[in-house]
């Protein structure tokens, strides 16, 4: 048909066109490399640029790094071996500080008889959050666990648990895994029993105290179900009643069952604490209870009921509008002065609180950007379906809202993590300064520097980035084609 | 415009209108700030009436519906809905909400949910159904509305069409004893108005209440018993389709239809 012809006469096609495949393009690494860094004159120098700071770099850092002395005892030593083995005047880490020391870069004063039971914790951690965390894949839980399992179970040996510890560690361990295995919402069980476990490993005593405050969470949320038709009333019942369970019966409790059943650790005070062991606590505990702390915050500053809604500003302002440290000083300092004389009201206890606080505030900010973001339909549908308050927002507005801010909300956490070192300025023993100075306070490690900071940094990244890790693999999983 | 079914012989035998009121709004007025949406709205819905509502766009007909399920909420007047009176109280809020189901121009499906999740989750957590007894009324309406292959599917794997059909499918698994539909066909491809309609039609045989705010004036002809106009916030006009169509009244109604069937 010619030009002409398909322009004047009506046309029906007779045959629809298969589909055709995409032109075939160059490939390879030079076509990679001629389009991303040499495509102009000024990509070009950016790019020599670019290479030479990245040598410059390197061929600073290197030899010092190459130089590195993982064997002696002390600083000096370290100084004559690098002269030595290089020649005068020549540079090199002196990664042995590392080697003595680790164990308080990780568990500070913690007494190393010991150091298995944080070890435990840690590991057994992973067994609270993995059915939390990876809630679709089994496969992923499985990896989780058993790497867990073993590691933790190996490092405790390693740290010298005694066998009776090790005997039940093991039990726990593979029960979990069965549990997970099996009844995999019954392991969640696990993760809300893990707080107790947590604090009974670190700090000790009788494992009866733990129990007998759980006893009173239990209590509480027993006492608001039996009267849960009462609404509002049955909440302010079992509040009332966890806390007169705490306050006259918690601690006679625990003490009579000690003495009747004997069950406990060493007791480890909390000024015990340094390291990783206190960043960790610190950060865990913060990291767990500001998200619930944040999202009750978005949903009251978006409340229509005025009072709820001006608490929730005047909070959300004022935290954001204070620096940690300050809340810090206030809970080493201030705090006490309000309190009742007599009380003694741990320092890590006030810390994790003013610490939660401080990232629930900004977690609020970051949760209520994802709820703005939802189109109002969303709730008008929710609404027209006869939902309440409650149930639209956990079923239909909260996990559209979460995924949302999930980029906002792990920032919050890895933040929140890494300012566990400011901690330094209200006398807690944080592993990247305080620690550090400890040690080098020592004659033997006087000067050691950089070789502490590149240590706590790299512990400190790997946790960071693992955290950012599961929070693309979580976007990644929770991406539905949308509207 | 889609005349689809201005010729179509619909079997009205089971669209029979009893003499039981399901809505009952008095003297109800609306402002939004200082404007005036809704002015003095009178009108008594029966049971198993099919009304089609229209008017020029700004004129408050969704507004209209959405205030018999408190989405809008009213400032004076009654709303009384299959008995029950629109107030303040929360919970007779939500009991209209649990009686009355609502379809949206925008489809407002749950895309963090699949099909049969949003379609099971009202009757799950309103109604308390069994959860085994909510997937098979949910996969009942699902092939209803002629989609239950697409059960496991997630609302952004579907077509406008298909998901306001789904959208329809999750307002009954409530049970309702009144459909509102505001606007159902307007954010659709002209090819999927019709699955679309059909859906509504079959609805209107099976003797349920529906109110619809369209511009679908083939189907008003259709289904509906009433067609109301409605202007500046005011009801205008109402009548049968009919003497709607062919005999109207008012010259605001006449200039509405020649406006919207004129070419």
């Amino acid at each position: 048909m010619s030009e002409l012809h398909a322009e004047t006469v009506a046309y029906v096609r007779d045959s629809m066109l298969p589909q055709g495949a995409p032109p075939s393009r160059q490939s390879g690494s030079v076509l990679w490399l001629r389009q991303n860094l040499f495509s102009g004159p000024l990509n070009t120098i950016l790019t020599l640029l670019g290479l030479a700071v990245v040598w410059f770099l390197v061929s600073h850092f290197w030899p010092w790094f190459s130089h590195s002395v993982w064997n002696a005892s002390s600083m000096a030593e370290c100084r004559q071996i690098i002269a030595e083995r290089w020649g005068q005047g020549a540079t090199g880490g002196c990664f042995a500080v590392i080697r003595e020391r680790w164990n308080q870069f990780l568990f500070g004063f913690f007494p190393p008889s010991e150091y298995w039971r944080p070890t435990a914790a840690f590991g057994l951690m992973f067994f609270a959050i993995a059915p939390v965390l990876f809630t679709e894949s089994r496969a992923l839980r499985w990896t989780v666990m058993a790497v867990a399992a073993v590691l933790t179970f190996a490092l405790c040996m390693l740290l010298g648990a005694p066998p009776r510890a090790l005997l039940v560690l093991a039990v726990v361990v593979v029960g979990l895994t069965a549990l997970n295995e099996y009844a995999h919402r019954a392991a969640l069980v696990f993760s809300l029993l893990f707080p107790f476990v947590a604090v009974w490993l670190l700090w000790g005593g009788s494992i009866w105290g733990p129990l007998c405050v759980l006893a009173g969470f239990v209590l509480g949320f027993a006492v608001w179900r039996a009267l849960s038709r009462l609404g509002l009333f049955a909440v302010a019942a079992g509040v009332a009643a966890a806390a007169a369970w705490w306050m006259f019966m918690s601690d006679r409790a625990a003490s009579d069952l000690q003495s009747l059943l004997p069950v406990a650790l060493p007791y480890v005070e909390s000024r015990a604490f340094g390291g990783f062991v206190l960043a960790i606590t610190i950060g865990v505990s913060g990291i767990v209870m500001s998200l619930p702390l944040g999202i009750i915050l978005a949903l009251a500053r978006r409340s229509d009921m005025p009072v709820v809604k001006a608490f929730a500003v005047m909070f959300i302002e004022f935290i954001r509008g204070v620096p940690l440290i300050t809340l810090l000083f206030v809970a080493s300092l201030l705090l006490n002065y309000f309190l009742p004389p007599g009380t003694n009201f741990d320092i890590i206890l006030r810390v994790i609180i003013m610490v939660t606080l401080f990232a629930s505030a900004y977690m609020a900010e970051v949760i209520r950007g994802g709820l703005a973001a939802l189109p109002k339909g969303q709730y008008e549908a929710a609404d027209s379906l006869g939902l309440d308050y409650w149930k639209a927002q956990r079923l239909i507005v909260l996990p559209q809202a979460l995924k949302i801010s999930i980029p906002g909300i792990v920032g919050t956490f890895i933040g929140l993590f890494k300012d566990t070192t400011l901690v330094t300025f209200v006398g807690l023993f944080d592993p990247l300064k305080q620690m550090a100075d400890t040690i080098r306070a020592t004659f033997a490690w006087k000067g050691a520097y950089w070789e502490p900071y590149i240590f706590t940094g790299a512990i400190f990244f790997i946790l960071c980035f693992s955290m950012s890790r599961y929070s693309m693999y979580l976007e990644q999983r929770l991406k539905r084609e949308h509207r | 415009m889609t005349d689809v079914y201005a010729d179509r012989a619909i079997d009205r035998s089971h669209m029979t209108v009893s003499d039981q009121v399901a809505i009952q709004i008095q003297g109800m007025n609306k402002w939004y700030g200082s404007f005036h949406v809704l002015r003095d709205i009178d009108l008594t819905v029966r049971r198993g009436e099919r009304i089609v509502i229209a008017g020029p766009s700004g004129s408050g007909k969704s507004t209209l519906i959405r205030c018999i399920n408190r989405l809008e909420e009213h400032q004076s007047g009654r709303i009384v809905v299959d008995g029950v009176e629109l107030t303040n109280d929360l919970k007779n809020i939500d009991k209209v909400r649990s009686e009355v189901g609502m379809v949206f121009q925008h489809f407002n499906l749950f895309p963090h949910l699949t099909v049969l999740e949003n379609c099971t989750l009202a009757p799950i957590w309103v109604r308390r159904v069994p959860r085994r007894e909510a997937l098979a009324t949910a996969m009942r309406y699902l092939e209803k509305v002629r989609i239950p292959e697409q059960a496991h599917k997630y609302p952004g794997q579907l077509s406008g069409g298909q998901q306001q059909r789904v959208a329809i499918a999750r307002s009954l698994c409530m049970e309702p004893k009144i459909m509102l539909f505001d606007e159902p066909t307007s954010a659709l491809d002209p090819e999927m108005i019709k699955e679309v309609l059909d859906t509504m039609i079959e609805l209107a045989q099976d003797g349920m209440t529906m109110i619809c705010v369209t511009h679908e004036m083939g189907f008003a002809q259709a289904v509906a018993n009433r067609v109301i106009f409605m202007d500046q916030g005011q009801i205008v006009e109402q009548n049968t389709p009919h003497e709607f169509f062919n005999n109207p009244q008012s010259e605001r109604t006449k200039l509405f239809l020649s406006q919207i069937l004129g070419h």
